[in-house]
């Protein structure tokens, strides 16, 4: 189908308002990066941007040739598509009505392309610091092909049978952090603990690329779940004015958190507040007003920061960069809350949670979802974590990770100590 | 000859070389250095947990003076340094077997001023 003869279904409002955001959510992943980045040692710096261009990289191809049409290609049984759009055959000018009318196909295409890519360069926040470069790259192509890409059908997907349940995922909840959360916890597990791990663990090496990154990833955030509406009207500035209350709220509540249990409000724990919120509201955004956001925003610091200060160390894993407590138990959290609070007053288009007067119905469908995409996403990720093991290995050697990933898996070094 | 080493309190640095400067020694090497004495650091909390045992952030001088300076320069740097708490820092006081002013070749005395 040629470009010019679908000009008249498009929408050019709404096409300019998903481009925007497609390119928002990009910047979210070189976000991440400065994020994760800045939380890891000096001589890991590199390693971590390293990870998360080369997703960017890997997971666009995989995404245009095959991924993209695993998620969103014709169903097949409830459990993925077909390969029809595989090398974005038919994917062009004209909407793809199912999903996205008024705007290009491909326009949709390259925005859930830049999810495709943020989910399991989250996942790298649990494997940071001691994962073989090559081992990261080969599970991180294999996860998006076998857990991301049919996770997004069953959800998104027309004929996705979590969808046909009535799930509410407006942003990516379930599909992006409970998911990737998932995997982070799996990883953790399969690579177990960096040397020293807890007792000799350096502090962060550079905070400010923290909050520059935990910037950058709230900005991109706009464009996360107000450009889920697929279109530029009412319902996208609800999900615009809903996520950045939920952040302001969660960023709050972790520094009176931290000053109530450590005495002294701190910039790690306002950002990671800021961003479990950013997280909690994501599969809501779309269904919730005001209060509901607030109330996610609360929540999404407070089960997380008893996550990461209280739960990981009794348990002892070792999820570096907080991967699993921010995004799983935050992702979760904002999963069963939509069950809580989405109404359809904000979006006809949803359904009416516990406290809007639906009962528990939709809390309970949210529950089962929230459930199945767990045990999937644990169970699968873990299974493919050992296959790679089985073929390549996992981690790098003891001296390799005592010298730092930069130089030993990219021979350069992130900061020089002469001009 | 006599090298004065000094580690003190990375805030006190501005107030030691103003006393220094005051007592006309003008040459100074500073560095940051990593270090930890009998004080008991402020421990650093991230995302809930502590910080435990790591080791603090100090400056060191590094003074060559000739003999006649030796006390004007130990007097300035404790005037400038010292607030009484534990972990104002310490002075070391090394015999200087040489010194060769790299410009000009000049050695000994001439070379430190």
């Amino acid at each position: 189908m040629s470009f010019l003869a679908a000009a008249d279904a498009i929408d050019k409002g709404d096409t300019a308002w998903v481009l925007m955001s497609a390119a928002l959510v990009m910047l979210m992943t070189p976000g991440l990066a400065f994020f994760y980045g800045g939380l890891v040692r000096k001589k890991n710096v590199l390693s971590i941007l390293m990870q998360c261009f080369i997703i960017l990289c890997l997971i666009s191809i995989q995404w245009v040739t095959f991924g993209y049409s695993l998620a969103f290609g014709p169903d097949k049984g409830g459990l993925i598509g077909g390969l029809d759009f595989a090398f974005l055959r038919g994917v062009g000018g004209a909407p793809n009505n199912d999903y996205a009318p008024g705007i290009p196909h491909q326009a949709f295409m390259i925005y859930q392309a830049m999810f495709a890519v943020i989910t399991p360069a989250l996942i790298l926040g649990a494997l940071a610091e001691r994962m073989k470069f090559s081992a990261f790259c080969v599970f991180s192509l294999l996860w998006a092909t076998l857990v991301y890409d049919p996770v997004a059908h069953w959800v998104w997907g027309v004929g996705g049978f979590l969808r046909g349940w009535g799930a509410l995922d407006f942003a990516g909840g379930t599909v992006v952090h409970v998911n990737a959360g998932m995997a982070a916890l799996a990883v953790a597990l399969a690579l177990g603990p960096r040397l020293g791990y807890p007792h000799q663990m350096s502090p962060p090496h550079n905070l400010p690329f923290a909050v520059l990154g935990a910037g950058l990833l709230w900005f991109g955030w706009f464009g996360f779940n107000a450009g889920s509406a697929l279109g530029s009207g009412a319902l996208a500035a609800n999900a615009f004015v809903v996520t950045h209350v939920a952040a302001a709220a969660a960023g709050v509540t972790w520094a009176i958190l931290d000053t109530t249990f450590t005495k002294a409000p701190t910039a790690l724990g306002m950002i990671t507040g800021v961003v479990a919120g950013l997280v909690a509201i994501t599969p809501a955004s779309g269904f919730v007003g005001l209060g509901g956001a607030l109330a996610i925003g609360v929540g999404a610091a407070a089960l997380p920061y008893f996550a990461v200060a209280f739960l990981k160390s009794r348990l002892g894993y070792d999820d570096t960069l907080d991967a699993f407590g921010v995004h799983g138990v935050g992702g979760i959290w904002g999963s069963l809350a939509t069950g809580l609070f989405a109404s359809k007053e904000i979006n006809p288009a949803g359904a009416d949670g516990l406290f809007a007067g639906g009962g528990f119905k939709l809390l309970g469908i949210q529950a089962a979802t929230t459930g199945l995409t767990i045990a999937f996403a644990f169970v699968a990720s873990y299974a493919l974590l050992l296959v790679v093991k089985a073929f390549m290995g996992l981690r790098v050697s003891e001296h390799e990770e005592r010298v730092g990933l930069d130089l030993t898996q990219h021979r350069e070094a992130g900061y020089t100590l002469v001009d | 000859m006599k090298l004065i080493v000094a580690v003190i309190q990375p805030d006190r640095l501005t107030d030691v070389l103003e006393k220094l400067e005051k007592n006309e020694i003008h040459l100074v090497t500073v560095s940051h250095v990593l270090g930890r004495g009998r004080q008991k650091g402020v421990a650093a909390v991230y995302r809930g947990h502590h910080e435990a045992g790591s080791l603090l952030k100090k400056v060191r001088l590094e003074i060559a003076v000739n003999d006649a300076y030796v006390k004007p320069t130990i007097e300035s740097i404790t005037a400038g340094a010292r607030t009484g708490q534990i972990g104002d820092g310490k002075v070391f006081i090394l015999d200087l077997q040489e010194c060769i002013r790299i410009r000009t070749g000049e050695t000994g005395g001439t070379a430190i001023g």
